[in-house]
């Protein structure tokens, strides 16, 4: 497993090389469902197609998402975008059993899970998979998801990184708990704000160790936090320039937080658009946003800012002039913003709208379809480009969505990766079979003996 | 019980032993599923080197056809919300033959792990009770054709047809009451309700009409017959019985006897000839609708299982037969139900135009 890991160092070395992960969305609203050729979202069928296609393609993972509770619009269940999606783990389980190398990345909350509960689970699911799980930590705060469990909404914003840390910490001493793979395992304590952890932990380590830790969220605080727990950064960060610089921000916090430069991985979120030529992309483009913006789609957009239904507007009109409901909205619920700055933010987009002579349609397409994410061009064009960021490391991969379910991948793995491999910039083969192995991550160091302590947060 | 002739029953494996590993779950349980088992069983209690029981069903999923996959899920220490979506998301990977036993854990080492205080007595039945019908009402809250995907008004889902679930717990539970507002985050599972088994120990806090089979167990194989007829004379018809059995089969030239160091589970235990095992299932399938063999060794007992038992009980007739893609209400005799929310909207689309629903 070392042989492909870089030593610690304080500079940072480009691998050259580019990895894929795939992420099965679900809930969203740019995967494509309109279209004759989209399968089902929840079948187990469209899994098992979508991840045993990316391990044709070597990909190094399969990501999963998690939503606990069902996104709302004005006050009702979401009807407009796909809904509905099966638990990451289980889905992710059962997907071991018809695959054999490709990572399996569960996104989990650390908000509406007990510590010891979900780090005996990822440590099955590790186990399960012959070392190939991972857990991409996610936080919430909101007292609106919170209604779902039994431990309601509770935690403040501003604690939910520290409490996401106390959290992970206490996961990776229960991961570390066994000596050998016949144990005896250490007990783990932990008295915190939120949670009291009092547990002799049941599995011993897996192939990889423990699960890698993937981590997605951009703030300080989530930089951060990344820096000092993570293996890999979930970034929102894929265009050139500014990949560049989230590369150099992040290992300088590595740094700062006593890690090597090259500690932290990073995969940006994208999509990608291809065809043989630059013009038939260009096509294909257009028929991929009609599908994913349609004029309902726009309207209910709107609606999300307005807090009130617009239905009686023109898609292909002017943005409306009446102004928004102004009262707190909860960023879960969809809205981006809060209050009082509804107004504002209505003047803005009526604005530009207007100077850009855009109708609701085309302004709603211009704010939600990724256009930084978005790699739209020929197979070898993409490939050149995509060359050009292994070459100076400005990430370590992409995490693709694919807009169609279950075909989505097909022209990535049977163009896209060939051009790729050809240019010397993406895996030939497996490197081993865990997932560390894939991501050339190093075996982390089994933390110390704490049996005696409890550690608080 | 409806469906075939009320001589047959059906035959779970419970696959504690298999190992934690996937290869180790696969070989176990595609040995289950070729021997003629109907269900297999995974156990959950935390014990050293044993992995997480529904993610050892979820594995078993995609690399079977016809074996029901029923993991026990503890009620008490685990979030409602979880173990629903985890478990509709089981049949989904299974083709619709989950199933889930619930488990009510008095275990102060359990309620430790996740900082609660333990419970005990009949707290234990109230959390058992109040998660099945969390389960429940989710798995009911989006009705059958909630996914409309419907291009011309640009729908993906008919919201009339998702509802919130809007439990609380009710007055005078024990443990903390909570709420759980819902709809699911996954559509309806394939069977609509996965069959729910629960030890006969939880009767009472946990009423008859929660569970679709009672799990009975008697300390010795002589008063299993008793303890299945007194059950049945609590749950009626309805509710399928499963007697709990362990299993120690002359194997390999050595006498069960010399295996039966160990056992101690508090379930009647068989030990001895196939011959005479065969013998007893015959007579106790003729009060029980299944039995849920244990096995001292998993693979020892299955292999003589597999070998000698399970042919000669499909011989005289005494199995009921193993149906292709089948799910496992197919198996237990239980019709697919209507979920509970869909009345109202039935009643609103059938005063709408035809068709107007779609």
């Amino acid at each position: 497993m070392t042989q492909h890991s870089r030593a610690k160092s304080d500079a940072f070395v480009p691998s050259g090389q580019i990895q894929f992960g795939v992420f099965f969305q679900g809930v969203n609203s740019g995967t494509i469902w309109k279209a004759p050729e989209s399968g089902s979202q929840t079948g187990f069928e469209s899994f098992r197609r979508i991840a045993q296609t990316a391990e044709r393609g070597l990909f190094a993972a399969f990501f999963l998402g998690e939503g606990l509770r069902l996104r709302e619009h004005l006050g009702r269940p979401h009807a407009l975008d796909v809904v509905g999606r099966p638990d990451a783990q289980t889905m992710l389980a059962a997907l071991a059993s018809v695959t054999t190398n490709i990572g399996l990345v569960a996104t989990q909350n650390t908000t509406y899970n007990d510590p010891a509960d979900l780090a005996h689970r990822l440590a099955s699911l590790d186990l399960i998979s012959g070392g190939r799980a991972a857990w991409n930590i996610v936080t919430t705060d909101n007292a609106w998801t919170g209604a779902n469990f039994r431990r309601g909404g509770y935690l403040d914003h501003a604690d939910r990184y520290k409490h996401a840390e106390a959290f992970v910490e206490t996961a990776k001493r229960i991961w570390d708990s066994w000596e050998t793979p016949a144990g005896p395992a250490r007990r783990v304590l932990h008295e915190g704000q939120h949670y009291t952890v009092d547990v002799t932990p049941r599995l011993p380590r897996s192939a990889q160790y423990r699960p890698v830790l993937f981590q997605a969220g951009d703030s300080p605080e989530g930089r951060n936090f990344a820096a000092r727990q993570a293996d890999v950064i979930f970034s929102a960060h894929p265009k050139f320039d500014d990949a560049v610089e989230f590369r150099k921000d992040l290992v300088e916090r590595s740094l700062a937080a006593g890690r090597g430069a090259n500690a932290v991985q990073i995969m940006p979120a994208s999509e990608f658009i291809l065809a043989p030529t630059a013009a038939e992309a260009a096509e294909k483009k257009e028929w991929v946003r009609s599908l994913q913006i349609g004029p309902q789609q726009a309207i209910a957009y709107l609606e999300q800012f307005w807090g009130r239904e617009l239905s009686a507007y023109d898609p292909e009109g002017p943005l409306p002039e009446i102004d928004p409901v102004v009262e707190e909205t909860s960023e879960t619920r969809g809205s981006g913003f809060h209050g009082a700055k509804a107004r504002q933010l209505a003047d803005q987009w009526r604005a530009e709208a207007k100077d850009k002579g855009l109708s609701i349609r085309q302004f709603v397409t211009s704010k939600t379809a990724r256009i930084d994410a978005t790699f739209t061009g020929s197979y070898t064009a993409v490939a050149d480009q995509l060359a050009e960021y292994a070459r100076v490391g400005a990430v370590d991969g992409f995490n693709i969505s694919p807009w169609l379910i279950p075909t989505g991948l097909d022209d990535i793995v049977n163009h896209l990766v060939p051009e790729l491999q050809e240019r010397g910039v993406y895996p030939t083969e497996y490197r081993g079979s865990t997932l560390r192995e894939h991501l050339g991550l190093e075996t982390p160091v089994r933390t110390a003996d704490t049996t005696a302590e409890a550690v608080t947060a | 019980m409806s469906t075939s002739s009320p001589t047959q029953g059906f035959l779970a494996i419970e696959l504690d032993g298999a190992g934690r590993e996937g290869a180790d779950i696969a070989r176990a349980v595609l040995a289950a599923e070729s021997a003629g088992f109907h269900a297999a069983t995974f156990t959950d209690a935390p014990v050293p080197g044993r992995a997480n029981a529904l993610q050892r069903a979820a594995f078993a999923g995609p690399v079977t056809r016809t074996i029901a996959l029923v993991p026990e899920v503890d009620t008490v220490y685990t979030e409602p919300f979880h173990v629903s979506t985890q478990l509709a998301s089981l049949d989904y990977v299974s083709g619709g033959r989950a199933g889930w036993i619930t488990t009510a854990a008095e275990s102060p080492e359990a309620a430790a792990a996740v900082g609660r205080s333990s419970a005990t007595g009949a707290a234990l039945g109230q959390e058992a009770a109040a998660s099945i019908e969390v389960s429940r009402r989710l798995w009911d809250s989006w009705e059958d054709d909630a996914v409309i995907r419907d291009v011309a008004t640009g729908r993906y889902i008919d919201v009339d047809k998702l509802h919130y679930v809007d439990f609380e717990t009710p007055a005078g539970f024990a443990g903390p009451g909570y709420s759980v507002k819902g709809p699911s985050i996954i559509p309806r599972p394939l069977q609509g309700q996965l069959p729910v088994l629960g030890p006969a120990s939880l009767l009472g806090e946990v009423s008859v009409d929660a569970v679709d089979g009672v799990l009975v167990s008697a300390p010795a194989v002589e008063l299993l017959a008793a303890e299945i007829r007194d059950v049945r004379a609590r749950v009626g018809a309805s509710v399928a019985v499963i007697a709990e059995l362990d299993v120690v089969l002359d194997a390999r030239g050595q006498a069960a006897a010399g295996r039966l160091a160990g056992i101690d589970a508090g379930r009647a235990v068989y030990a001895g000839s196939a011959a005479g095992l065969t013998d007893f299932l015959t007579d106790i399938l003729k009060e029980a609708d299944g039995v849920r063999l244990h096995p001292a060794s998993l693979f020892v007992d299955l292999e003589e299982l597999a070998r000698l038992v399970l042919p000669e009980l499909r011989r005289i007739g005494v199995l009921r037969p193993v149906v292709q893609d089948g799910t496992f209400r197919d198996l237990l005799g239980l019709p697919r139900p209507v979920s509970r929310y869909a009345t109202a909207t039935a009643a609103h689309a059938a005063a709408a135009p035809a068709g107007a629903g779609k």
